[in-house]
């Protein structure tokens, strides 16, 4: 055994494979990234790992290996959880062999996500157990019980860490090594594994007998706990029970009860901890999940017990919790005074805001430019997408009219098109998301006659995420190299008559394609390529002459943080700048030169 | 022991180096420690975050505010930014170069961090350091850093010896730059007393 200081997605990782899984796929996204890139470090080729093409297909992959016993486990953000819906909806009908977790991290706040929306809520849904850790410490044990629930139960099960717990970081007693656990032969059955409505039938009936019968041995499980005695109880779960804890640490007259399994919500459990109880307090984040539970408990068995929570105004309905909100209203709810000294902090001079920018040198910058410069004075809308580029949305650029949900950008360009005679509709994707599910939108643009312009800006990686490889990048978690699969190819295939790749760096000639599919009509695709600037580390740097006449046009044009003023001069930090040579471009006085990419 | 220690600055200042080594200079000495780090979009180009939590009756992953006994900054604006979680009679470690902001280019408003550092010195104990100068000598400004961690280590309020900061730079640094690390911390110890 060794003691491995990990974060929270480590953890769970690390717990995973401690419970022997061997199959385990996911797609990137903030915040759960971490636990397949955890499991690559560990793994000796017994597990099979995967980058899928996005959470639907990774759902896919594990439950059929979990028909054979194999224990298997998909990892992605809570926005990715809608998109393995469909295959998890009917996957709870069918059930599985083997253990299988399905880790859906949720983003309270939400600090990089489009919703705030609840995993626990998509387990009630499904009907199928959900496991929600409140430490990363906890996590690591956890995922292990949610691997035999799954198994005792025959039905995948939910695990869903918020941020703060896949980020925060604790130390982990870890084994030397691991071993997968042996599965069978597939079994064929098709009464059991081919889903018909008489199945469905069958299995909802049983899963309404079993629920119940899984929240009765939830109310024995040690993570759904109580501490403390009193008239008053403070009903926590995940993370908010940390935040409870933290203020409450030093209080034994206030019942604490943490709910480590939301659903199929232990109810004795819950009743036993609500004897003497006259108020409940429940803080939780995203949904009021127990609160709810809670007032259906409390109506069943007429409890004559004060449910406050966010249907009562005492806790916020939108955004994270944290120690200061736990302080706050629960401190008010057992009418204890503010007790925290702080330094007084109401003269705050004005902060400079750092909103998150493209990096100096992102080809990113130079692809929306280049569409710009050849849109200018043209009517044209810009329908962007989930990624880095998401940022081309900032002033200066401001080349990002919508953006919804991952490959959304590309149907979204042709809803445009109907509605809009007169204007021309791009759509920007990245590689990554291409694949994830741009292609079929290619598809319904070319069936459907759209007119527009798709801009894949090909930077070789999944850059927002932190980087990991993809279909075309030709390398996969297995540390294999393989045939890369060309963005060209797909397209031609799929037969798009109008196909320019071009390296958005060699900037005039961006600007001409641009110009020539805009006067074309149909489906015309860019491939704008160019290596993401934080792999490909750049040494050369770009400098200005004394020509400059510090007119700032480069500045105001395309805001690259490299193009600074220092006393009023218009300077390359050299610290940032990585010679991509866009800047020069743009200076009506040639003033900018020096070793550029190009 | 018990304390907690926020390092806060703008991504790419080496906020994570810096708090990574000041957790396994803790927990390499019997230590439980927790940490929490901003990671994901805020990190580009925006502030950055890390808070470390040394001690048993720990729960929150993040700092309580009033609760730092300690701020290690980068930056002049994050100091005050962050200023919240630092407890009465805590201190602050900042650095006096300011970075500024890429809104800043386009709309200049004069930040240039001295307003930041007065404010943090009418409102708590507070050691400026002109990181910039510590590094002259060692011919880059890429390890200023831990040239502030060793100014922490050297206030003897981190809680954390000179030998235990020492052993994790030589382990857990990348090998080609131990060497210019450990000149840069030892210019940041040799300030002691000297503010």
């Amino acid at each position: 055994m060794k003691k491995e200081y990990v974060m929270g997605n480590g953890a769970i990782a690390l717990g995973a494979m401690v419970a022997g899984v061997s199959v385990v796929a996911g797609y990137p996204g903030t915040p759960s990234s971490e636990i397949i890139e955890t499991i690559a470090k560990y793994n000796n080729g017994d597990i099979h790992l995967e980058w899928s093409i996005n959470e639907k297909a990774a759902m896919e992959v594990a439950a059929t290996a979990a028909y054979t016993g194999a224990r298997t486990m998909v990892t992605m953000k809570q926005v990715g959880l809608n998109v393995a819906s469909d295959p998890l909806m009917s996957l709870a009908y069918v059930g599985v062999k083997g253990g299988m977790v399905v880790v859906s991290a949720d983003d309270p706040g939400p600090i990089s996500s489009q919703t705030e929306q609840d995993t626990r809520l998509f387990g009630s849904f499904c009907k199928i157990p959900v496991f929600d850790p409140s430490t990363p410490e906890e996590a690591f044990q956890m995922i292990q019980d949610a691997f035999d629930y799954s198994e005792k139960y025959k039905t995948p099960v939910l695990f869903r860490p918020t941020t703060r717990v896949c980020h925060g970081y604790a130390s982990i007693e870890v084994a030397d090594s691991f071993e997968t656990k042996k599965h069978d032969d597939f079994e064929k059955d098709s009464s059991k594994w081919v889903i018909f409505p008489r199945l469905s039938f069958a299995n909802h009936a049983m899963i309404e007998k079993r629920n119940p019968q899984i929240g009765a041995d939830f109310s024995n499980y040690k993570y759904n706990s109580v501490r403390g005695n009193g008239k008053k109880a403070v009903f926590a779960g995940g993370i908010s029970y940390a935040y409870a804890m933290e203020y409450l640490k030093d209080k034994d007259d206030v019942k604490v009860c943490k709910i480590g399994t939301p659903f199929p919500f232990p109810e004795d459990f819950a009743l036993k901890a609500l004897e003497g109880v006259e108020e409940v307090l429940c803080f939780e984040e995203l949904h009021p999940f127990i609160e709810e539970e809670l007032l259906k408990l409390a109506g069943k068995h007429h409890l004559n017990i004060k449910i406050r929570g966010k249907h009562t105004g005492d806790v916020a309905l939108s955004g994270e919790n944290s120690s200061e909100s736990a302080r706050e209203v629960i401190g008010s709810f057992l009418g204890l005074p503010d007790s925290c000294e702080q330094i007084d902090l109401s003269d705050l001079p004005k902060l400079p805001v750092r909103p998150p920018v493209l990096c100096a040198g992102c080809p990113h910058r130079a692809s929306f430019y280049a569409v710009k410069e050849a849109m200018k004075g043209k009517k044209a809308i810009f329908c962007g997408d989930i990624g880095c580029y998401t940022l081309g949305n900032a002033m200066p650029l401001d080349m990002v009219d919508t953006c919804l949900c991952m490959g959304a950008g590309i149907t979204m360009a042709q809803g445009f098109n109907w509605t809009h005679d007169d204007c021309t509709s791009f759509a920007f994707v990245g590689d990554s998301t291409f694949f994830a599910s741009g292609m079929t939108g290619v598809a319904n643009a070319l069936y459907n006659e759209a007119d527009m312009i798709l801009c894949v800006l090909d930077n070789s990686t999944t850059a927002m995420t932190g980087h990991q490889p993809h279909p075309g990048t030709g390398r996969n978690m297995m540390g294999d190299v393989v045939d890369k699969i060309s963005i060209q190819s797909v397209l031609e295939g799929m037969g798009v008559k109008k196909i320019e790749t071009v390296d958005p760096l060699e900037f005039e000639k961006a600007v001409s394609v641009v110009k020539e599919c805009a006067e074309m009509k149909g489906v015309k695709v860019i491939i704008f390529k160019s290596p993401c600037i934080a792999i490909v580390k750049s040494d050369k740097k770009m400098t200005i002459s004394d020509k400059c006449i510090n007119c700032k046009k480069c500045i105001r044009e395309i805001g690259c943080p490299a193009l600074i003023t220092v006393d009023g001069q218009v300077t390359i930090d050299s610290s940032l700048c990585t010679g991509c040579g866009l800047c020069s471009h743009i200076c009506p006085v040639n003033a900018i030169g020096g070793e550029c990419n190009e | 022991m018990n304390k907690d220690i926020l390092v806060c600055g703008v991504g790419g200042q080496g906020t994570v180096l810096a708090s990574k080594l000041i957790a396994s200079s803790a927990m390499d000495n019997g230590e439980v420690v927790h940490s929490a780090e901003t990671i994901g979009m805020a990190q580009r180009g925006g502030s950055v975050t890390s808070h470390i939590r040394i001690g048993n009756e720990v729960y929150s992953p993040l700092i309580p505010k009033g609760h730092a006994d300690m701020i290690i900054a980068f930056e002049p604006a994050e100091a005050v930014r962050n200023l919240s979680y630092l407890k009465k009679g805590g201190i602050v470690i900042v650095n006096k170069q300011p970075v500024k902001p890429v809104t800043e280019s386009l709309q200049d408003t004069g930040y240039d961090g001295v307003e930041m550092i007065e404010y943090l010195q009418k409102k708590c104990e507070c050691i400026v350091v002109d990181a910039k100068a510590i590094c002259e000598p060692l011919g880059s400004s890429k390890f200023f850093n831990v040239a502030i961690l060793g100014v922490a280590v050297g206030s003897g309020k981190l809680g954390i010896s000179k030998e235990w900061m020492v052993k994790q730079i030589e382990t857990r640094v990348n090998a080609k730059f131990v060497e210019k690390n450990m000149q840069a911390f030892e210019a940041g110890i040799a300030l002691k007393g000297d503010f």
